[in-house]
C-alpha cells in the first residue's frame, strides 16, 4: 500500500520542488495548489479511512478503559460525587474472600469449559477434514450452536439440567446413577455451566482448526504414509505441529472468553444468578463486578475488579506470547 | 486502486459530508434530549402542554388496558395531554431513573418509585431533586395509610412522593390439602387460631408435616424466604433504624423473622422455591402441588390463580395472616427540573386521590393506599371469581389498615436479598446450618454495604 501511494505521488506530473521556479515564470498558481492538494490527499486519506475505527475505539474502548481506571481509585456511588480513596479498592479486594472465590471459580470454570472444548474441536476438525458425504452440511451444522444466542442456549440447558424434571437427571435415573442437584452443588453446577459454554464454542473452534488443517501440504501426509505412519500418528506428528500457531490462537481467544464468562452463570442461577448461586459456588469475576456495580451501586469497587480482570488477561497474554516465541524458535531450529 | 483525482476528491468530500451529517444528527438528537420533553414552556392554564409520566410494569392508568385516567384528565383539562413512558422491568426502570436524576436530564414530569427503592430515593442526594409535597397545596399525608407517606418522608421531613397502591399481605392456602391433612379449612377459624403469633402458624405447619394423610410430596410452605419476608414485613423494627442506619444484626424484627423462617426450613416445612424466580420453577410448582401455603401480598393473588390454572379453581382460599405487613406498592414523585412542575404536581395528586385509586382498583385490582378509598364499598365488597366466597376486598383492606409502620433505609433491599437468597435459600438448597447461614449472610452484607 505504502509503495503504491508513493508511486502515484511521484508519478503526478510536476512535483512541488520544481514548482516554485515555474510558477515564478508563468504565475500558474493552480497547478501548484492542485499538487499540494494531491499530496495532502495521498498523505491524509489513509488516516481518514482508518479514522472511524480509531474514533470509535477511543470513544468506546480507550475512554471507558481510562475512566474505569480513574473510577477504581475512588469511592463512587451512582448519584453522588466521587471520593478519592487511592488504592483502597484494590487492597480491599486482596482481603476479600468473595473476590478470591470468584477468581477461583473463574479459573475452574475456565479449565472445565476450555480444555474439553478445544480437545473436542480438534477431534471434530480432524473428522471433518476427511472426504465425507455431505461435508458442507456437517461443516455448517457444527457452527449452528455458535449462532445461537447465549440466552436461548442457557434457557434450554436450564430445562435439561432441572433437578426435578430435567432430561439429564431422568437419563441418570435410567442409568442407575443417583439424583444430581445441578444447581445448588458446586461441581455439578460448574460442570453444567461449562457444558453450555462447550456446546456453544466447540463448533466455532473446530472450523478454525479445519481451516488450518486444510492449509497443511498434502505431501507431508503422503511422506508420512510412505513411512508407514498410521492415521493417528499422522494426526499427532503432522497435523498438530503444523497447526500449532492456530491452536495457540484458539487457546488465547478461549481463555479471554473464559475470563469474561458472564451470561451463562447469570442466567443459569436465575434469581440467585448475580451472586452465582446461594453460596457463590459459581460466581465468576464478571458476575462479581456486575454485582458490585449494578446490584450494590459501588462503581469504584466494580471498576477495580474490572481492572484486575484486565491485568489478569494481560498476564495470560504475556505467557501466551512467551510460549509462542519459544514455539517459533523451535520451528525455526 | 487506480482512481482519478476527481473521484477521489469527491469521495473525500462525501465522507466529510457524511461525518458532518452524523454530527448534525447526533447534535440534533442530543438537543432534543436536553430539551424538556414537554412541547412548550410557560404555564398559563390555556396553553397546550404535554405531561410525561414515567413508570414501570402496569400502574393501571393508561387508556387501553387501564382505567383510562389519562383520557379522563384530558377531558377535565383540555390543554393537557398525558403520555406514559412505561418500562416493563422495575429494576431496569430504577437504574435508568437513578442515572437520569444524577444527570438531571431525560426525566419525565412524573416519575413512579417502587417502595423497594423509596428508601434510596429519600436519601439527601436524590431527595433534593424532587418536589416536596409538604409545600404543595391540598396535600395531606393523613389521606393515606399512616405508614405509606412515612416511607416517602426524608429524615428532615420532606415528602417526595404521593402513594399509589399498597401491598398488604395475607396467607393463601390450599383448602384441599388442609382438609386431607385434617386441619381446619375455614379461613376465620384458621385466622383466629394463628392470630397474633407466627409461631402458631409454624406449629400448624408441623401438624401438616406430621399428618399421614397430607398429600404426598407436598410441603407446608412454598419458601423460607417468602415466610421471612412476610414475618419481617409485620415487624415494627426491620433492617434500619429511624435515621436509616442499618441495624439488621441487632433488630428484634429480623431476629424474629429469621428464627421463624429457619425453624420452618429446619423442620422441612418449606419447599425451597424462590417466589417469582425468572426460571418459573415456583410458578410451575403450583400445578404440581408442591406446597400448601403461600404468604401472599394482594398483588400475588392474581398469580396464585394464573399459576394454579383451572384445575386449582376453588381449591385456594385466603386468610388473614398472624400479623399484617406490607410488601410492595409505589409512589409518584415530581422531579423539580421539569418545565411544568405545577401541572405535574396537580396530576400526581389527582391520580392518587381516593376517587382515582378506586377506579384503578376496580379495573386492575391494585389495593389503594388512600384510607378513604379503602373504606369504599367498591373495595370492601370485592370478590375474585377464582376464590368463590372469599371476601378478598375486606381481608386486604383490613390488613392494609392494620399495618404498623417501620423505618426503612437505603440498604434494605440489598440486605433482604442477601439474607433470603444467600442465607435462607442456601439452607434450603444446600443444607447449610442455621448459624453458618447467618454468618455467611453477615459476611456478605459487610462486603456489600459501604456506610
Amino acid at each position: 500500500m505504502a509503495t503504491s501511494v508513493r508511486a502515484t505521488s511521484d508519478g503526478s506530473p510536476p512535483s512541488s520542488r520544481p514548482a516554485p521556479s515555474t510558477s515564478d515564470q508563468r504565475g500558474s498558481r493552480p497547478p501548484g495548489w492542485r499538487t499540494r492538494l494531491y499530496r495532502f490527499d495521498t498523505k491524509a486519506s489513509p488516516y481518514a479511512y482508518v479514522a472511524p475505527f480509531f474514533i470509535l475505539f477511543a470513544a468506546f474502548g480507550l475512554f471507558p478503559l481510562i475512566y474505569t481506571g480513574w473510577l477504581s481509585l475512588h469511592q463512587v456511588e451512582l448519584g453522588s460525587h466521587a471520593k478519592w480513596v487511592g488504592f483502597d479498592n484494590y487492597t480491599g479486594l486482596w482481603d476479600n474472600e468473595f473476590f478470591w472465590k470468584a477468581l477461583r471459580n473463574t479459573f475452574t470454570l475456565g479449565v472445565l469449559s476450555t480444555v474439553p472444548q478445544l480437545l473436542m474441536a480438534l477431534g471434530l476438525a480432524h473428522l471433518l477434514n476427511y472426504k465425507l458425504r455431505g461435508r458442507g452440511f456437517f461443516r455448517v451444522a457444527v457452527l449452528a450452536p455458535y449462532a445461537t444466542s447465549v440466552a436461548a442456549a442457557t434457557l434450554v440447558f436450564i430445562q435439561m439440567f432441572n433437578p426435578d424434571y430435567g432430561m439429564i437427571n431422568q437419563l441418570f435415573g435410567h442409568l442407575g446413577f443417583g439424583h444430581v442437584d445441578w444447581e445448588s452443588s458446586k461441581w455439578p453446577a460448574q460442570i453444567a455451566i461449562s457444558t453450555i459454554v462447550t456446546w456453544r464454542w466447540t463448533g466455532y473452534n473446530a472450523l478454525i482448526y479445519l481451516a488450518a488443517m486444510q492449509a497443511v501440504p498434502a505431501d507431508l501426509y503422503e511422506a508420512a504414509a510412505l513411512d508407514g505412519a498410521s492415521r493417528w500418528r499422522q494426526f499427532v506428528n503432522v497435523t498438530i505441529p503444523s497447526i500449532r500457531p492456530t491452536i495457540l490462537f484458539t487457546i488465547i481467544v478461549s481463555t479471554i472468553g473464559a475470563t469474561q464468562l458472564f451470561g451463562e452463570p447469570l442466567m443459569f442461577g436465575g434469581g440467585v444468578g448475580v451472586t452465582g448461586g446461594t453460596d457463590h459456588q459459581y460466581q465468576t469475576l464478571s458476575l462479581y463486578m456486575y454485582d458490585k456495580g449494578w446490584n450494590v451501586g459501588e462503581l469504584g469497587q466494580a471498576s477495580a475488579v474490572a481492572w484486575v480482570m484486565l491485568l489478569i488477561l494481560l498476564l495470560i497474554g504475556a505467557v501466551n506470547l512467551l510460549i509462542a516465541r519459544s514455539n517459533r524458535r523451535k520451528l525455526g531450529a | 486502486m487506480r482512481t482519478s483525482g476527481r473521484t477521489r476528491k469527491a469521495a473525500v468530500i462525501a465522507v466529510a459530508g457524511l461525518a458532518a451529517c452524523a454530527t448534525l444528527i447526533t447534535g440534533c438528537s442530543s438537543d432534543k434530549k436536553d430539551d424538556p420533553k414537554s412541547t412548550s414552556s410557560g404555564s398559563s392554564s390555556t396553553e397546550k402542554i404535554t405531561l410525561h409520566v414515567g413508570d414501570f410494569g402496569s400502574f393501571g392508568y393508561d387508556d387501553k388496558t387501564g382505567a383510562a385516567l389519562y383520557a379522563e384528565y384530558h377531558k377535565l383539562h383540555p390543554n393537557i395531554t398525558i403520555v406514559e413512558d412505561a418500562v416493563s422491568d422495575g429494576q431496569q426502570y430504577w437504574n435508568s431513573l437513578k442515572l437520569h436524576l444524577t444527570q438531571n436530564s431525560g426525566l419525565d414530569d412524573i416519575q413512579a418509585i417502587e417502595v423497594g427503592y423509596i428508601g434510596l430515593a429519600i436519601q439527601p442526594n436524590l431527595a433534593s431533586k424532587f418536589v416536596d409535597f409538604k409545600t404543595v397545596a391540598g396535600f395531606n399525608a393523613d389521606d393515606w395509610l399512616p405508614y405509606k407517606e412515612k416511607q416517602a418522608t426524608t429524615s428532615d421531613g420532606k415528602v417526595i412522593g404521593v402513594g399509589t397502591d399498597a401491598g398488604p399481605t395475607a396467607i393463601c392456602y390450599n383448602k384441599d390439602a388442609f382438609q386431607k391433612a385434617g386441619l381446619p379449612t375455614d379461613r376465620d377459624t384458621l385466622a383466629a387460631n394463628w392470630n397474633g403469633d407466627w409461631q402458631k402458624f409454624i406449629d400448624l405447619g408441623k401438624q401438616f408435616a406430621a399428618s399421614k394423610t397430607a398429600p404426598k410430596g407436598m410441603k407446608f410452605s412454598d419458601s423460607g424466604s417468602g415466610l421471612f419476608n412476610a414475618v419481617l414485613a409485620s415487624q415494627p423494627t426491620q433492617y434500619s433504624d429511624a435515621s436509616g442506619k442499618l441495624i439488621y444484626d441487632t433488630s428484634a424484627g429480623v431476629q424474629t423473622a429469621w428464627n421463624i423462617a429457619t425453624e420452618a426450613v429446619q423442620e422441612g416445612l418449606t419447599a425451597g422455591y424462590q417466589q417469582l424466580d425468572p426460571a418459573n420453577a415456583w410458578a410451575a410448582a403450583f400445578k404440581t402441588n408442591k406446597f400448601a401455603t403461600v404468604t401472599c401480598p394482594s398483588w400475588m393473588v392474581g398469580l396464585v390463580a394464573t399459576n394454579s390454572g383451572d384445575a386449582g379453581k376453588g381449591k385456594w382460599d385466603v386468610a388473614a395472616p398472624p400479623q399484617v405487613g406490607n410488601w410492595g406498592g409505589s409512589f409518584l414523585a415530581v422531579p423539580k427540573s421539569g418545565k411544568h412542575v405545577k401541572e405535574a404536581t396537580e396530576l400526581a395528586q389527582w391520580l392518587t386521590s381516593a376517587a382515582q385509586e378506586i377506579k384503578v382498583f376496580q379495573k386492575f385490582g391494585n389495593i389503594p393506599s388512600s384510607t378513604k378509598a379503602l373504606d369504599d364499598p367498591a373495595v370492601q365488597n370485592l370478590v375474585n371469581p377464582y376464590f368463590p366466597d372469599t371476601p378478598m376486598g375486606k381481608i386486604f383492606a383490613t390488613a392494609a389498615k392494620n399495618i404498623t409502620p417501620a423505618p426503612i433505609g437505603p440498604w434494605d433491599g440489598n440486605v433482604k436479598d442477601i439474607i433470603t437468597k444467600n442465607g435462607i435459600l442456601d439452607m434450603e438448597k444446600r443444607g447449610t446450618s442455621k448459624d453458618k447461614a447467618w454468618s455467611n449472610a453477615v459476611k456478605q452484607i459487610k462486603d456489600t454495604v459501604v456506610e
